[in-house]
């Protein structure tokens, strides 16, 4: 008896008995339907993460005031950074390859009859190394804009917004009522940002007109800057890297030994690991999960396949004498099982599917199913029918003929 | 000179029941040829079901021997059996066994699903054997789209698609009207006398009187046998 022949003999039986071959599938449909969901849920919402992390580098350093205990920022000018915090910072530290200072603020932008809320960064081109950013169209800026100058590099999301298809560059927008001429425009990143907007929603400023035009604050800290971010070199120990500019900083502000820290520093790589722990109990979570889930599924096949050999003793009797072999018996209900299993399983991978479609229309996550969960589910089911499916199937092999024939 | 294809030589088969120790068959001897054609009667605890399960070796003895086409039954493994059944024997049911779900021929190939020689094309033969028993015009219907006589003719089929050496028939007639039983028991004779070995269970003196030799049990032994007493035509 050839495997196709058993699977051709197994499929018409399941077919003859199709709503309860459905209700035995159930078990499987909902366990195979969930794990599918819930992976390609976690899978996107991991990608999300980790695109908006390797957007931002995972050898940067984020330095930003307030301290940890106190949680939220505490700003003050005890706490406020300057530049002359970066050069001391790159004469410390020969591991920085790039340091850049930013202020950030949001603020209407007024452009030809467009008005747009839009996120204003005042920087240097230090931060567009920083950031692997890369300019699209245009150029950054020259020494002496960023003594002053009124010029503003867009990101590719602005510019689409306030410009549509047509050249930004040479073009004038206003910010909080001065004007600023466009002379480039950011190449596209991609990933959300902190809070859901699009990082390609920005405007870049030189940092000092930031400061003198659109803050106000030059008065209060000389050379302010709100955030200092730093990229280590390749190859370098990013922690390492964290603790001399720690130290740097803490002889800086003059912070007495023992005592906290006014400011606070991001490691990407760090947040990284942190999100991989995280990932990790959740996908153990999962598998449990679906452990729990298939065992279930499992324990409806045994039941139905109990059920089906007692039915069929006398079928099973008759195909004894006509020369069956303990062996293809078993066979024959293992691979009922089997074909149980995993017709639930395609139902199930289907089902999940769907379910991950809809997960995407109302979350703002972005689920992935892949060719890795479908072939999971596949294996899964039939390990599960196998592993359900076999005693049901040894005990019908284990029939003696005689008694099988005579089986009322 | 006759060959013989079934052989019993003291044959015991017991059974344990409770504490009870249940001697169906006692040392049985007999000697069937190929193409006779043999009934087997006896009334209920005669040991007839129990000596038929041995000649269809679908089980073993106790002691004794046991041969069939040449093949001892006491050696051989549950598997051999199973090729042997394949092989050497049809069976023909009282209650027809046929699978419910499945057509005619769908039924008759059944039994090549379970033979490794390989033996050319399934449906021809299966075909062949429906056109056998009279019924080529009825292949794709289900059992029971079919009256009681062409469901055991398919059953017939089924038994004769493999070509073994020996068809065993336990009540073929018994959930049959008379008539139809007539049919059924010429057309056994038709096959009888192309050449294949016939055994037929039964405790109708009228079915067993078809039979060219008969053979009586009673308490685990043969108490009449045509052939032995000079009654065999």
């Amino acid at each position: 008896m050839t495997l196709l022949s058993s699977f051709i003999v197994a499929f018409s039986s399941l077919r003859a008995n199709a709503l309860r071959s459905f209700l035995a599938m159930l078990g499987v449909i909902i366990g195979v339907a969930a794990v599918v969901t819930m992976v390609a849920i976690s899978t996107g919402a991991q990608k999300q993460v980790e695109d908006q992390i390797s957007s931002l580098g995972t050898n940067v350093l984020m330095l930003r005031p307030g301290s940890r205990s106190r949680g939220g920022r505490s700003g003050g000018a005890a706490t406020s950074f300057s530049e002359k915090d970066i050069n001391a910072l790159l004469q410390a530290v020969p591991d920085i390859e790039a340091a850049a200072g930013e202020i950030s603020t949001r603020t209407q932008i007024v452009a030809g009859n467009k008005n747009w809320a839009g996120s204003i960064e005042g920087v240097t081109n230090d931060y567009f190394l920083v950031r692997e950013w890369t300019i699209g169209e245009g150029r950054d800026f020259i020494a002496s804009e960023l003594r002053g100058g009124k010029v503003a590099i867009l990101g590719s999301m602005t510019a689409k917004e306030l410009f549509g298809e047509s050249d930004a560059i040479g073009e004038r927008i206003r910010i909080k009522s001065v004007p600023f001429t466009i002379i480039g425009v950011m190449k596209e990143k991609g990933g959300s940002g902190w809070g859901g907007r699009s990082t390609d929603d920005i405007i870049f400023v030189p940092l000092k007109t930031a400061r003198m035009r659109l803050m106000g604050r030059d008065d209060v800290v000389r050379d302010y800057v709100r955030a200092i971010d730093v990229k280590a070199r390749d190859g370098s120990d990013v922690t390492y890297v964290e603790e001399q500019i720690n130290t740097v900083m803490r002889g800086i502000r003059e912070i007495a030994p023992g005592a906290a820290d006014d400011f606070r520093i991001f490691n990407m790589a760090e947040f990284l690991q942190t999100r991989n722990a995280t990932t990790s109990t959740f996908t153990t979570l999962l598998a449990g999960t679906a452990a729990v889930a298939l065992i279930v599924g499992g324990i409806g096949i045994m039941n139905i396949m109990l059920v089906s050999v007692t039915e069929r003793t006398r079928e099973i009797g008759l195909r004894m004498a006509i020369g069956a072999r303990q062996r293809d018996i078993m066979v024959q209900f293992l691979i009922e099982a089997v074909a149980l299993t995993i017709v639930g399983g395609i139902i199930g991978i289907m089902v999940g599917a769907a379910g991950t479609t809809v997960a995407a229309d109302l979350g703002q996550w972005n689920p992935t199913i892949n060719l890795d969960i479908v072939l999971l589910a596949l294996g899964f089911s039939t390990f599960v029918g196998v592993f359900f499916g076999f005693w049901p199937a040894w005990k019908a092999s284990k029939l003696n003929p005689i008694d099988a024939l005579r089986f009322d | 000179m006759p060959k013989p294809i079934i052989e019993s030589h003291d044959l015991h088969k017991e059974y344990r029941m409770g504490d009870e120790i249940i001697h169906a068959v006692e040392g049985v001897n007999l000697t069937i040829n190929e193409g006779e054609f043999v009934a087997i009667m006896g009334p209920s605890g005669s040991g007839k079901s129990t000596f038929m399960n041995l000649i269809g070796a679908l089980d073993t003895p106790t002691r004794g021997q046991m041969t069939i086409g040449g093949e001892e039954l006491s050696t051989l493994s549950s598997d051999a059996l199973a090729g042997l059944r394949n092989r050497k024997i049809g069976f023909i049911f009282q209650q027809f066994n046929l699978l419910p779900r499945a057509t005619a021929l769908a039924n008759v190939k059944l039994p090549m699903l379970y033979n490794h020689d390989p033996h050319g094309d399934e449906n021809a033969r299966a075909k062949e054997c429906l056109e056998l028993v009279g019924l080529s015009d009825r292949m794709d219907h289900l059992p029971k789209q079919l009256s009681g006589g062409q469901q055991q003719r398919v059953a017939i089929a089924r038994a004769l698609v493999n070509r073994p050496d020996i068809l065993l028939a336990d009540e073929p007639t018994g959930a049959l009207d008379t008539k139809t039983g007539h049919e059924i028991m010429a057309l056994m004779g038709d096959l009888n006398k192309q050449g294949i070995t016939i055994i037929l269970i039964t405790h109708e003196q009228d079915v067993a009187s078809v039979a060219k030799r008969q053979i009586s049990f009673r308490d685990g032994h043969i108490e009449k046998d045509t052939a032995s007493t000079g009654d065999a035509k």
